[in-house]
């Protein structure tokens, strides 16, 4: 007979992480809690001599359905908000009733009937299962292949996309982006032709003037760049060198040895 | 302890999995909810395969695991393909064919 504390022990591993499917908010947690209900589930199998059945449990179970399901939750984004809008007025209330219903009616009907369990146990070792399945069995194994062959084809074409037009190739979208008006190299680092190579300093073009497109637009929006003209103040009148606007970062102080240069 | 208790057992789950799947509006949620009533659809079947002394029920268990894995394949499929063409799995979303 089973122990008692071992039937319990595998109704507080099943039942509990299951409740998360009627509580929890978050569907990863959901899916995590599933694959504690599998190992409980699995555990009972073996309890039940069930040995093949409980290692098949772990294996297809927790390895690769819920393994599925998780690929498909980061696939469509684990922040997708479940809506708490109620389409179907009462709809939970009417759930709620139905799913007690359902379990009262369970119930009552397993308490009238009155099964005297086998004295042996059954052995369900892999030999024993192998040997019904194919020999008694053998046309289901057939047909649940095709069934398998199908399921996975029919996948593949579920969410294959075709290509709708053909693919554009680099130099189509270069002379696009030409055509449009965009400067056709890249942009210059910060800091070229600049007296100074620090991040925050444009570049200047050939007639001197700071280009302002070379400066990461990150720093442009916690208004950590300098606009350049200080630079040259400082260039004609080295009194005004002091006189820079004070920025997020620090810059070096350029030394009195650039200067002479 | 009679091995009824693991009926009794499966019939809590398989309600567990029904409240989900008429509750939850997440379709991979209900779709749990569908695995979890298979599991306990499976469990009875072990359960009563102990209690009569043969291990056909084990291999109708099996049977239904197979069967699951190819249903969790196409339904997955069908979530993705939904998610493509409307950017959710809300099941509440598709009433197109409402009246």
């Amino acid at each position: 007979m089973i122990s008692p504390v071992l039937f319990w022990s595998i109704a507080a591993l099943t039942v509990i992480p299951a409740l998360s499917l009627l509580f929890a908010r978050k569907a990863v947690h959901i899916a995590v809690s599933i694959i504690g209900v599998m190992i409980g589930l699995a555990v009972a199998y073996v309890t039940l001599g069930a040995p093949f059945l409980g290692v098949v449990q772990i294996v297809v179970y927790t390895g690769a359905v819920m393994m599925l399901f998780l690929f498909v939750l980061m696939l469509v984004g684990v922040d997708q908000r479940e809506s708490l809008k109620e389409t179907l007025t009462g709809q939970r209330w009417i759930a709620f009733v139905g799913a007690a219903g359902l379990a009262i009616l369970l119930i009552a009907a397993i308490s009238e009937v009155a099964f005297e369990p086998a004295e042996e146990g059954v052995s369900g070792e892999p030999d024993a299962v192998a040997m019904l399945l194919f020999t008694d069995y053998v046309v289901v194994i057939e047909i649940l292949g095709a069934l398998l062959i199908t399921a996975a084809v029919g996948a593949l074409v579920m969410t294959h996309t075709p290509r709708l037009r053909p693919r554009r190739t680099q130099q189509e979208l270069q002379r696009e982006r030409v055509l449009a008006g965009a400067n056709p190299v890249n942009k210059p680092m910060p800091g070229v032709y600049a007296r100074h190579n620090a991040l925050d300093v444009p570049a200047l073009d050939p007639e001197g003037k700071p280009i302002d497109e070379s400066v990461s637009r990150v720093l442009e929006a916690r208004h950590q760049t300098t606009e350049g003209f200080e630079w040259r103040a400082a260039l004609t009148d080295p009194s005004k060198k002091k006189a820079r606007p004070a920025s997020g970062i620090s810059k070096p102080e350029p030394t009195d040895k650039e200067d002479e240069r | 302890m009679s091995p009824m208790a693991f009926v009794y057992l499966a019939v809590v789950l398989f309600v567990i999995g029904a409240a989900a799947v008429l509750l939850r509006r997440n379709a991979i949620v209900a779709f749990m909810g569908v695995e979890l009533m298979l599991n306990a659809a499976n469990l009875a079947l072990v359960a009563f395969s102990r209690i009569h002394g043969t291990i056909d029920g084990q291999v109708m268990a099996f049977f239904v695991m197979v069967v699951a894995a190819a249903e969790v394949v196409v339904g997955l499929a069908i979530i993705i393909a939904v998610f493509r063409a409307r950017q959710t799995i809300s099941l509440d979303e598709p009433a197109e064919l409402k009246g």
